[in-house]
């Protein structure tokens, strides 16, 4: 596409996208898989120092278990920013995180029965 | 895995185990129709940037600055309990973006690999990266109207596929379909398990 028609979306975003990030590329620590599944700590959470509306956004949208793909689908945020945020969560504690099985470790033969029955159900 | 990260796995909260399967193959083939049609939700998609530096060197050649590109992935999900929760995701059309496909492959069951019998060598960079990876994959041939119908091991000739690697037909519009390419999937991924083990 010739550059002289960048309108709209082809322009980019009107925010950079790592400026909720403060410009922070990468996590302090952990991983964030795609299918890791995030939920709000349970109870009267602590107030997160320099909070942002995007980590308070992650705090409600998780209420109910919800992985990490489908947070950054509902906040149209790129992965790499929402791992960023979610580390700030996590090391304030103010999530939990059920990482997926490690690679070498695939589910059980149980869990994969219980996959194929339930695609059957469907 | 470092023990100090905080998973909190003690904490008295219900959490799903989460698993996922791949749908990969060429550019136009039916990787999104076919997760939205199994899918519980309408695909969802998920983005991420990544600099020049991180795709393929032979397409930035000539680029003086550093450019953004955005990869998209497409998924879908299904609850197969309560607890247990399947994510579907398509892989990027552009299989130069192999950084995602790392991505997507850790810790994935497996991946269904559309076929398109015109335009078969579009998902010779799938069937590749999969063998390479050691993941478990099937070639579903999706039956496109007006494309010449091919009998499964004619394409597993065409793709020099291992004699043990499933070859099936499908449509990836219909849900029934859908589902029988990915339950032949699983049970293929734990058959190749226990060969493993044996």
């Amino acid at each position: 596409m010739p550059s002289d028609e960048w309108i709209d979306d082809d322009a980019g975003p009107l925010v950079r996208p790592y400026a909720v990030t403060r410009g922070r590329t990468r996590p302090g620590r952990g991983d964030f898989d795609l299918i890791a599944i995030i939920v709000t700590t349970p109870g009267e959470p602590p107030t997160l120092r320099a909070a942002g509306p995007e980590h308070q956004r992650i705090l409600e949208l998780c209420r109910n278990p919800l992985s990490v793909a489908e947070i950054c689908s509902e906040m149209d945020l790129a992965l790499g920013v929402v791992r960023i945020l979610l580390d700030d969560l996590d090391s304030a504690d103010l999530i939990v995180v059920r990482r997926p099985a490690p690679v070498t470790q695939l589910p059980s033969e149980r869990v994969l029965k219980e996959v194929i029955d339930g695609l059957e159900a469907l | 895995m470092d023990s100090k990260h905080s998973d909190h796995d003690s904490e008295p909260v219900a959490m799903p185990l989460a698993v996922k399967i791949l749908v990969a193959g060429g550019f136009g083939v039916g990787k999104t129709t076919m997760v939205g049609a199994v899918s519980e939700i309408r695909p969802l998609r998920t983005e991420e940037m990544l600099t020049s530096q991180s795709v393929g060197v032979d397409d930035v050649s000539g680029v003086e600055s550093k450019k953004t590109t955005t990869v998209a992935m497409d998924f879908g999900r299904i609850t197969i309990r309560d607890g247990l929760v399947l994510y579907l995701f398509g892989t990027p059309g552009q299989d130069r973006f192999w950084y995602m496909w790392d991505e997507l492959a850790l810790g994935a069951l497996g991946a269904v690999v559309l076929a398109d019998t015109r335009r078969l060598a579009d998902c010779f960079p799938s069937v590749d990266y999969f063998e390479r990876r050691r993941l478990p994959f099937i070639v579903a041939v999706n039956c496109f109207e007006g494309a010449q119908q091919y009998q499964g091991d004619e394409v597993r000739t065409a793709l020099d596929l291992d004699p043990h690697v499933p070859v099936l037909m499908c449509d990836v519009r219909r849900r029934e379909s859908g589902k029988r390419a990915l339950i032949t999937l699983v049970e293929h991924v734990i058959r190749e398990k226990s060969a493993a083990i044996a």
